[in-house]
Parts: structure tokens; sequence; C-alpha cells
């Protein structure tokens, strides 16, 4: 039974992204509209007619415990790192064990494991599989190594859904704490796939950019020349904590998470419906379950890719949902500075939307020399401060659409 | 030619660090894999495919479940390497 009346606040997040390997690195170098995208140095990126991503700013090899990586697929590497940053960042809380939650998503799961351990079949047998594989290769693992190092035991949870799959674990960690399951939840999303045969696969669906001759030009969300995504990797985690547990320890709260709204397009595999409807529903469901006005918000962390299909569509529903009020929101991409994270989207870019909340300042879209026409939203080219608008709480908004038709959005709001 | 029983566990321990990260100095022959170096089942799969490729016997399963400690391991491969 979920108590509407209990708040969830944000008191720690934590990231590794292409443009910085924590949190505060990231924000500044969002902030700051440095791309993290990079040709492609490995040998197999020759035979692709892509050939460039946005590689994490650190190896997670090296921030991990040399035995404890043996066991862990890059992408649970990512999200131990992260959710240690965030768990530090909360100021280690003191929770019963038994009310502590962990959901943490991920789009594709250990595929470079599966990958490395096909070809150790193949070449060496099965005697020469590690151990861990299944550990490494199954989309909850990350999930997993995170309960036991924080020793949760209210329950693990990994949502799939594609590019929505962050954004879609912080939602059932919010509805965790409301329901009275948590009080604090640990929520996030990763992955590491930046492997052959994913660049090939999106390659194969045309959906990546080709720009292989200006790396840090080819994200480039809402510009007439878009061309495509540039696969990402790294990971995003919050704690999520219920108001009255952040207040019984004298918590820092960087915001509330309000609210989340779902809707499902029920239209292509791959592709968004025509019209925009399941974004604008998943919005408009969002600002009803967090209590929360269009006029409230004043920023939006878009999905917007730089994919030709998405981005305009995704302009529209943000105006459509919000009605008058959009003329008052600043839109930003942080995708064309990090790429597209995948699963772990919806987690980086709802720290971003977090934080520029606290600072009041969205960060800039970069890369949008010549915007689409009839946007209907103002989308940030510099650093924008955000304009509150009455006295209600200023509130953000983080859009994530994923694949299979996944829409959700999420509410964050002022403490 | 045979190996001398210091000599296996000298090629175990650095197994047992590379797999584990157990240090050598703490794989003396008394210990017990479960409960002294806190190595799990899957890990002990792990050093025992690696020692049967570093001296060449065959663990299979249903032995290696039987080999508790370090002296055990070190009493197998004495065993197997005769008899090979």
């Amino acid at each position: 039974m979920v108590n509407a009346s209990t708040r969830v606040v944000i008191t720690g997040v934590g990231v590794i992204t292409p443009v910085g390997a924590d949190a505060p690195t990231t924000w500044q170098s969002m902030l700051a509209g440095h791309s993290g995208v990079r040709a492609l140095t490995a040998d197999w990126a020759a035979r692709m007619p892509c050939q460039i991503a946005a590689p994490a700013a650190a190896e997670p090899t090296t921030l991990i415990d040399r035995v404890q990586a043996r066991k862990l697929d890059r992408c649970e590497m990512f999200a131990l790192i992260a959710a240690r940053e965030a768990w530090a960042d909360a100021g280690k809380p003191d929770v019963d064990p038994a009310k502590l939650g962990v959901v943490v998503a991920s789009g594709i799961g250990g595929i470079s494991s599966t990958l490395s351990a096909y070809d150790t079949l193949r070449e060496r047998g099965w005697q020469r599989l590690s151990p861990f594989t299944v550990p490494m290769l199954m989309p909850n693992g990350s999930a997993g190594w995170i309960s036991i190092e924080l020793g949760a035991q209210a329950g693990v949870h990994t949502p799939v859904s594609a590019c929505a799959s962050g954004a879609e674990a912080i939602g059932y960690g919010i509805d965790m704490i409301k329901s009275g399951r948590a009080d604090i939840v640990v929520a996030g999303g990763t992955e590491a796939a930046i492997f052959e045969l994913n660049v090939a696969a999106f390659a194969a669906m045309r959906a990546l950019s080709l720009r292989n001759d200006e790396p840090e030009r080819a994200s480039r969300p809402f510009d007439k020349n878009r061309d495509g995504f540039v696969l990402g990797e790294g990971a995003g985690i919050l704690v999520l904590e219920s108001e009255s547990h952040a207040a019984s320890r004298s918590a820092r709260v960087y915001a509330v998470a309000a609210g989340a709204g779902y809707s499902c397009d029920a239209h292509h595999i791959a592709q968004p419906a025509p019209d925009g409807a399941g974004a604008r529903a998943a919005i408009s469901r969002a600002l009803v379950n967090a209590g929360v006005s269009a006029s409230q918000i004043a920023h939006v962390n878009a999905h917007a890719t730089s994919t030709p299909a998405g981005d305009v569509l995704e302009a529209r529903a943000i105006a459509a949902a919000l009605g008058e009020a959009a003329a008052n929101v600043v839109v930003s991409s942080t995708k064309s500075m990090t790429g597209h994270l995948l699963g772990g989207a919806g987690a980086v870019e709802s720290v971003a939307a977090i934080l520029a909340l606290r600072d009041r300042m969205a960060p800039p879209t970069i890369n949008l020399d010549d915007p689409e026409d009839d946007l209907g939203v103002e989308i940030a080219v510099k650093p924008t401060e955000l304009q509150s608008h009455g006295p209600e709480p200023m509130a953000v908004l983080n859009n994530s659409f994923g694949f299979g038709g996944s829409n959700v959005a999420i509410v964050f709001t002022e403490p | 030619m045979a190996m001398t029983q210091a000599e296996v566990l000298a090629g175990l321990s650095e197994i047992i660090d590379e797999i584990a990260g157990v240090p050598a100095d703490e794989v003396t022959p008394d210990k017990t894999f479960v409960d002294d170096l806190d190595i799990d089942s899957l890990s002990m799969v792990e050093i025992a495919v690696a020692a049967q490729d570093k001296f060449g016997v065959e663990i299979p399963d249903d032995q290696l479940k039987d080999l508790k400690t370090v002296q055990d391991v070190i009493n197998y491969i004495e065993r197997a390497s005769v008899t090979a």
C-alpha cells in the first residue's frame, strides 16, 4: 500500500561518466560543455561504419580491488564505483538492513563478459570458463554486488527497459520507500556496452552517428545536422531516503524525488510513436504523481539522444505536456557531452537534473549550431540560470525513453 | 621430475594470491580454504583449474570437494604426479 504522504528525498549521488569519474567532476565538465566523445582505438573499430564512442573518464579496474575485479563485469564495476560515491556522499547512513533496498538497472547487462566467455568456450572449452561467468553476465549482478557490500536486505531489484532502465529503477526505488518496504534505497543504472557486437548492432539499426572525423561534434541533440547517437558508458546511483529517516540523522538533502510517470507507446519495438503521445503521457502522469504543477517545472534534462526521429518529438511532447508553462522551461540534453549511456542514462541524467536544481543552473546542450524549427521549448546552448515562477518550490524533470516503448519521467523538487 | 612439497606449496600460493588475493605467507599447509582463507566454492573451482594447468594433473569435481586444506591439495598433486 503506497502512502502518498511519505516524501522521498535524495541524500547522496554518485556517477562515473565519460566526462568525469565522480559526480562533482562530471557536473563541472557538463557546465563547461566538455565532450567525452573520442575516436575508437580498438582494432575492431576499423571494420565498423561508426568509429566513435564516449568511454568512461576512468578505467574502472583502476578504482576496484584487483581480486574483486576478477569477478565483476565492467558494468558491475561502474555500478559499484558510483554506489560507493553515492553512499559516502549520503554520509554512510546507519539504517536497519531490513529497511535498506537496492534497485540498480542495466539495459544490456554484462555483455563484455558474455562475449569473452563465448570466445573462451569456443577456443578452450567449458572447463576454462570463470565460475563467475553467470553472475558477471546477468543484468541484476550490479544490484546484487551492491546489496552485499551495503548489507541491504529489504529487496534487490533490476528493472530492464532498455534506455529507460535507469529512470525506471529510480521510480521503483521511490515506490519502495512510499510503500514502507524501505527507509533507504540505493537506486540507479549502469552500462558498459562499447564493444564490437553492440556497435555493430546499433550500426545495423542505423542508429549511430557516423561523424567519425569530428568525434566531439557528433552528439548534437536537436540540431538539424544530427545523424544518430554516440554510445557512452558509465553509471549513476542515487541514495533515496524517506524524509523522516533523513531528518532523524540530520542528513543533507539535495532534492525531493517527488514522483514518477510511466507510459508505453505500444507502437513499434524501436521507434517512438509519431505523435509523441507516449512521452507526453509519461510527463503528464509524472506531474500528477508528484503533485507538481507545470508552472513549477523550470528545467528538463531531456532524453534527446541525437537521433533524427526522437529529439523533435520529445521537445514537442514537453511543450504539449506543460502547456503555457513550457515557455518558462529550459531544456538540456547532456547526452550532447556524455553520449548515450543506455541503461545508465536515466540515472546519470537524474543526477544532472538534481544538481541543476541545486545550483539553479541548466547545463548546455553542446553542438546545437542549427536548431530544429518549431521545437516549442527553449534549449540551453550555454549554462542557463533557472527562473522560479511563483511561490511553489522549483521542480525539474528527467525524461528517459527506451526501446520496447518505455517512457519514464521523474520529477524532482527543491527540498 | 617430481616437485617437492615446498615447490608445490609455492606454486599453489601464487595461484591463490592471483585468484583470491590471499598473501602467500598466509597460505600454510594447515589452513582450510573455506574457514581459514575465506575462499568460496566458486573461487575454489577457479583455483583447481589453475592448479591443473600449472601442475599437469586432473582434479575431478568429486575429488575437489574432499580437498579441505592446503596440505590436502599438496598431497593430491603429489600422488597424481606419481601415477601420471
